[in-house]
């Protein structure tokens, strides 16, 4: 655990360099879903080759909550899919780093994402073809519970377990704050964890900060279904003045902001 | 009498055919399979057929999926959900990320009859055409329809194939050629050129024939393809003929009227005239009444054609 500790608080700050460097973006979501994406991507779930970032049998990753991407980046250039130093170019003109993630500009990115709900969407088309005699790959979603108020949520959830999508674990990270204050103020979740059993998912809730928690809950044996994962996190986590803070969704890290959060996460 | 068919039923078994040539091919629907006619592909090849229910954007957005893990994608529903209920799913999951996704979308425009206005889709050229990387056609009878599914296997990229309800003309044979982006001039005149897509370009047939008796002479285009346009048609048609009337089953806003009129402001000044939808929606009736009630027949063709020589 130790390790990712240090891992995580290392991709933390370069999130925030990059947020701060490009001054705009979500610092919030970004912050929550690191543990995430550090068990999918380096805690031996996801099969990837960053030597190969089209190879045909790779397992798909779509962050859904595409505006969190900043995370997503320092954890693809963390495992080699492009130096680190291009983390700073995030949201510059002419950069493969895109405000939301582009599948044609990033290497290591399986969908362009942004819209809310179309990576889930878009990864029911990964997970058929996952199955396909000719395939044999698994496919992971990253989503967020204000994204879950979209409709088209639903008719993926829908269409994942009439087409009993094993190969298909979908991971919320559940921190309860979107743009205008919780989840609750603005539209009601209500029971998601049961909503998504109503919908035929297999499903589990874990800490979404416990990075061998998250991995453990991924490698489970399968049951012929969909998996769900409830990941209960905190927006901004690891910078305190961000922290469950609903105005850190969207805003520019100002200089001091910068150092104060730089010095909190000691990198 | 010429042979009568519906690009839907000729979109239907062009795919059963294709199916069988190309096992990458995999196709889509919304629970509309008997009637954009997908279900001719499903009762063949079961196992390359996937039904997303009545969830069309759901439908768009895994179709880009499965297109982007190497496979050719044609997702089928009616035009006014594809084109307009998943709008955005088209520009974003298939037009921005470059999917190999084919959109035939069928029960465009009146002719889809006593359904009604809510589905008879009058705008769905427009909103396809102004998508980056969307390729726009429609075809002009059945005939047309295989070559245009066969050229869209063949050819990487979005793309948007209109199909109709109704059974129409067959004005073209095999031998009539058929390239993505390549006008097809059917009949040759100097007086006036009409340059007509999908249902229409048999309406336009029929005008020029009129017109004939009466000393006017009309170039026919069937121009399948709205986009990329073929402009160089259009400027040769308004050099020769000095006027130029469109015809299209859709809104004359940003259809190929619109497209055409683009391609010629600021290149060529020759009157010209525009035979479609009036900015109004459909409504139920019999296709044959609707046709004559919104002014889709060739006796509106023959009338524009007049006022646009009257002009020169």
């Amino acid at each position: 655990m130790a390790n990712f500790e240090a891992k995580a608080k290392q991709i933390r700050a370069d999130v925030v360099d990059s947020l701060y460097a490009a001054q705009s973006g979500h610092p919030g979501g970004s912050l929550s879903c690191v543990e995430i994406l550090l068990a999918l991507y380096e805690n031996g779930v996801v099969r990837y080759d960053p030597k190969n970032p089209k190879w045909e049998e790779r397992d798909r990753v779509v962050l859904s909550k595409g505006h969190a991407c900043p995370t997503l980046y320092a954890v693809l250039a963390d495992v080699g899919f492009f130096p680190r130093e291009e983390l700073l170019t995030l949201r510059k003109l002419g950069s493969h780093l895109q405000g939301h993630p582009d599948m044609n500009k990033c290497p290591g990115v399986d969908a362009s994402t942004g819209s809310l709900g179309q990576g889930m969407s878009m990864s029911v088309g990964y997970a058929l073809a996952g199955k396909r005699p000719e395939h044999d790959f698994n496919v992971y979603v990253v989503t967020g519970d204000g994204e879950s108020q979209e409709g088209i949520v639903w008719e993926a959830a829908m269409a994942a377990a009439h087409y009993n999508l094993d190969n298909l674990t979908v991971l919320l990270d559940h921190n309860g704050l979107q743009i205008d204050g919780t989840n609750d103020q603005v539209m009601s979740l209500g029971d998601i964890v049961a909503k998504y059993a109503a919908f035929g998912w297999e499903t589990c809730v874990v800490d979404g900060h416990d990075v061998d928690a998250i991995a453990e809950a991924c490698k489970a044996p399968r049951c012929g279904k969909p998996r769900f994962i409830c990941c209960n996190t905190v927006k901004g986590k690891g910078v305190s003045f961000m922290e469950n803070q609903v105005g850190w969704h969207g805003k520019p890290i100002n200089e001091e902001q910068y150092k104060a959060a730089k010095a909190e996460l000691g990198v | 009498m010429a042979e009568i068919k519906s690009t839907r039923i000729a979109y239907g078994e062009a795919l059963a055919k294709l199916g069988a040539v190309d096992d990458k091919v995999l196709v889509c629907d919304a629970d509309l399979a008997h009637a954009t006619m997908t279900a001719f592909f499903a009762d063949k090849y079961p196992d390359r057929f996937y039904n997303f229910g009545i969830a069309e954007c759901n439908m768009m957005d895994a179709s880009a999926g499965l297109a982007h893990c190497g496979y050719t994608v044609f997702a089928s529903t009616f035009a006014i959900f594809g084109a307009g209920h998943a709008f955005e799913q088209v520009r974003n999951a298939i037009c921005y990320t470059n999917a190999n996704v084919k959109l035939g979308l069928s029960h465009a425009g009146p002719s889809c009859g006593e359904d009604g206005g809510s589905h008879q889709a009058v705008e769905d050229i427009a909103l396809m055409r102004t998508l980056p990387r969307m390729t726009v056609i429609a075809p002009c009878d059945a005939v047309e329809m295989e070559k245009a599914v066969f050229a869209a296997a063949k050819t990487y990229g979005p793309m948007f194939i209109r199909t109709g309800r109704l059974p129409t003309e067959v004005i073209t044979d095999e031998s009539t050629p058929f390239e993505i982006g390549k006008a097809v001039t059917l009949r040759e005149g100097k007086d006036a050129a009409i340059i007509a897509c999908g249902i229409m370009v048999a309406q336009a047939m029929h005008a020029a024939e009129t017109l004939a008796a009466e000393g006017i002479e009309c170039r026919v285009i069937n121009m399948h393809t709205i986009k990329p346009l073929d402009n160089e048609a259009v400027l040769a048609a308004a050099r020769d003929c000095g006027a130029i009337v469109t015809a299209e089953e859709h809104s004359v806003i940003g259809g190929l009227g619109g497209a055409v009129a683009e391609a010629l402001c600021g290149n060529a000044c020759v009157p010209f005239e525009r035979v479609g939808i009036q900015d109004r929606f459909g409504q139920s009736g019999t296709p044959a009444l609707l046709a004559k009630e919104y002014g889709l027949t060739d006796k509106e063709i023959a009338e524009a054609v007049r006022r646009a020589v009257a002009k020169k």
